[in-house]
């Protein structure tokens, strides 16, 4: 399983990740190796196998509808790179991307 | 005072109890320690001294006040100095998992499983050195460069979390908390001599865990005994309703009663002695199969056939969980900010230039798993895959009350051994994966050395929630065994 490199630059738009030509073509090969490995996967029978949602037994808890304590927003924004007036500030959203 | 820091858990806890030092004293012993040796091994990425002592003091007190006024002794783990893997959350205490994308990142609350811990006494030493986001099998892919081996410090401890098992290892402190996210507690554990317990899934609260692969990842201990590890587990483990994928099954209240085992039964899965197997590991394995033989029990030979299966099913998985969970590392709420002309170029280089390559490497593994087109055919295969490796665990549980095997193929690889190669990384793991992909808890401990004195860990797996057993018959090969007595030349 061989993955061309339009295949790995569609890939790292989807993880916006930004990478180099060199990284390009070294994730071309090492990707390229492990998902070769995985083609094992696609010889076993697994017609009548159900995947495994949960490995331990569990639902999906509800609790009641009550208002809880927060965190001090100051120290939610205690972390960011830029904060403006209480809030996260951050490059417009409205432009497309490529 | 000599050497404080050589006590075991236990060791130090009977000596606080009876008042023969103080938890400051033995503080300050294992920091002094840190100070002496911590240069060449580097296991710790941030000290926290004067937390440290603080911690020890609120110990001291509360010691104090139990020998004079009486009532319930204070948790074993009161006073005991502890490293702490550094992708648990500790408010106000840098937290990094090992990436520069959080390089600085003060969390603004504590993980449950340390919370659990700090409210019984124990005292935080510090934040250790683990692979990036936990991807790694050898703590060489950190960003903050790697963890020494204390057997050999041209070596790895092992992954990921190398920091904590080498610190355990070099008597920095008797107890450390790491995760298992693939074999990440059990295989330093193993490659550095020291005991470590990977719990069942959900058997300990992930709240505050910087997640990797979350159907995986477990926090988990090490220290120099099973024994030791036990008051560690009882105060981890149980519900917590800030994670809804914990157990509400009660925690059984676990004793260790002498070293026999008449009525278990072992089973050794012939899958695992495959020709990568290092001789001298499999030759201790069956020592120690003999040992296990010697206090009563009764060891068979099994067969867990989708073995090999468990490499490809783990690296469609967990890269595809991964490249999920980091999709939040953007720049734009914590961490460090890559300043580019958009939106978009803004995410792309904050995470381009901040993520290290083996990050980067699952996250694209994980986002062509899950993409439009091949999610069926990767991700949804490999989920009913695991359905396969799970069942040959129940299906072996029906013969057999425990499992014994290697940890790893081999003992400790020298640093920068399988840098050419990922995949020959990946292979590491092969006997540590399953566990993690059934949900079943694993207890790795040291059992013989080999031809360059390097240690060699068998690891015992049990059925979902069977810890007790775990401890139980670990304890019993302790006390008639040696192995976990032995320390490093440093």
């Amino acid at each position: 399983m061989s993955l061309s490199l339009a295949e790995v630059r569609h890939i790292a738009r989807l993880a916006r990740l930004h990478l180099t030509e060199a990284e390009e073509r070294d994730y071309q090969q090492q990707l390229s190796s492990v998902l070769e490995h995985a083609a094992r996967l696609q010889t076993v029978d697994t017609e009548h196998i159900a995947p495994t949602a949960t490995v331990v037994p569990m639902d999906a808890p509800l609790r009641a509808d009550e208002v809880r304590d927060c965190p001090p927003p100051a120290d939610i924004l205690a972390n960011a790179a830029r904060v403006e007036r209480g809030m996260f500030r951050v490059p417009p959203v409205m432009e497309p991307g490529p | 005072m000599e050497e404080l820091n050589r006590l075991s858990l236990l060791e130090a806890a009977d000596g606080l109890g009876k008042g023969l030092f103080s938890a400051r004293e033995l503080t300050r012993a294992c920091l002094a320690r840190i100070d002496e040796l911590d240069g060449k091994i580097k296991a710790f990425l941030n000290l926290t001294p004067d937390v440290a002592l603080g911690q020890a003091d609120l110990a001291d007190h509360r010691l104090v006040a139990w020998r004079q006024r009486g009532g319930d002794r204070p948790p074993l783990v009161c006073g005991i100095p502890t490293a702490v893997k550094d992708v648990l959350c500790t408010q106000g205490v840098v937290t990094t998992a090992g990436s520069m994308i959080l390089e600085g990142f003060r969390p603004p609350y504590t993980a449950t499983s340390v919370q659990h811990l700090l409210d019984a006494g124990m005292v935080m030493l510090g934040k250790t050195n683990t692979d990036e986001f936990t991807m790694g099998s050898s703590t060489e892919h950190s960003a903050y460069g790697p963890t020494h081996n204390p057997w050999d410090l041209q070596r790895v401890p092992g992954g990921s979390s190398g920091g904590s098992a080498a610190a355990v290892a070099a008597r920095f402190c008797p107890l450390a908390l790491g995760t298992d996210t693939g074999g990440s507690v059990r295989q330093p554990a193993s490659f550095c001599g020291v005991t470590g317990l990977k719990p069942t899934y959900g058997r300990v609260s992930r709240y505050g865990l910087i997640a990797y692969g979350s159907s995986l990842d477990v926090v988990g201990a090490l220290a120099r005994s099973a024994a030791d590890l036990l008051p560690v587990f009882q105060v981890m483990a149980g519900h917590d309703s800030l994670d809804s994928t914990t157990s509400h099954r009660p925690v059984p209240q676990i004793t260790l009663n002498g070293s026999e085992l008449a009525g278990i039964r072992i089973g050794v899965p012939k899958e695992y002695f495959i020709e990568g197997l290092q001789g001298d590991v499999a030759a201790a394995i069956h020592n120690a199969t003999d040992v296990f033989l010697s206090l009563g029990a009764d060891v068979k030979r099994i067969s867990l056939p989708h073995t090999d299966l468990a490499v490809p099913v783990y690296y469609i998985l967990a890269p595809s969980e991964a490249s999920a969970n980091l999709a939040r590392y953007d720049g734009m709420r914590y961490g460090p900010r890559h300043p580019s002309q958009d939106l978009w170029s803004t995410y792309a280089r904050t995470r381009g230039s901040l993520f290290g390559a083996e990050v980067k490497r699952r996250i694209m593994l994980g986002t062509y798993a899950l993409s439009a087109g091949y999610y069926e055919a990767y991700y949804g295969q490999a989920q009913k895959v695991r359905t396969l490796i799970k069942g040959d665990f129940e299906q072996a549980f029906q013969k057999v009350d425990l499992i014994a095997c290697p940890v790893a193929p081999t003992t400790a690889f020298p640093i920068g051994a399988h840098r050419d190669d990922p995949v020959s990384m990946y292979l590491e793991d092969v006997f540590s994966l399953p566990a993690n992909l059934a949900g079943i808890p694993g207890l790795a401990f040291p059992v013989g050395f080999d031809g360059k004195g390097l240690p060699i860990g068998l690891q015992l797996k049990a059925p979902q929630f069977g810890e007790a057993l775990l401890f139980r018959a670990a304890h019993a090969y302790q006390s008639v065994t040696e192995w976990h007595k032995e320390m490093p030349r440093l």
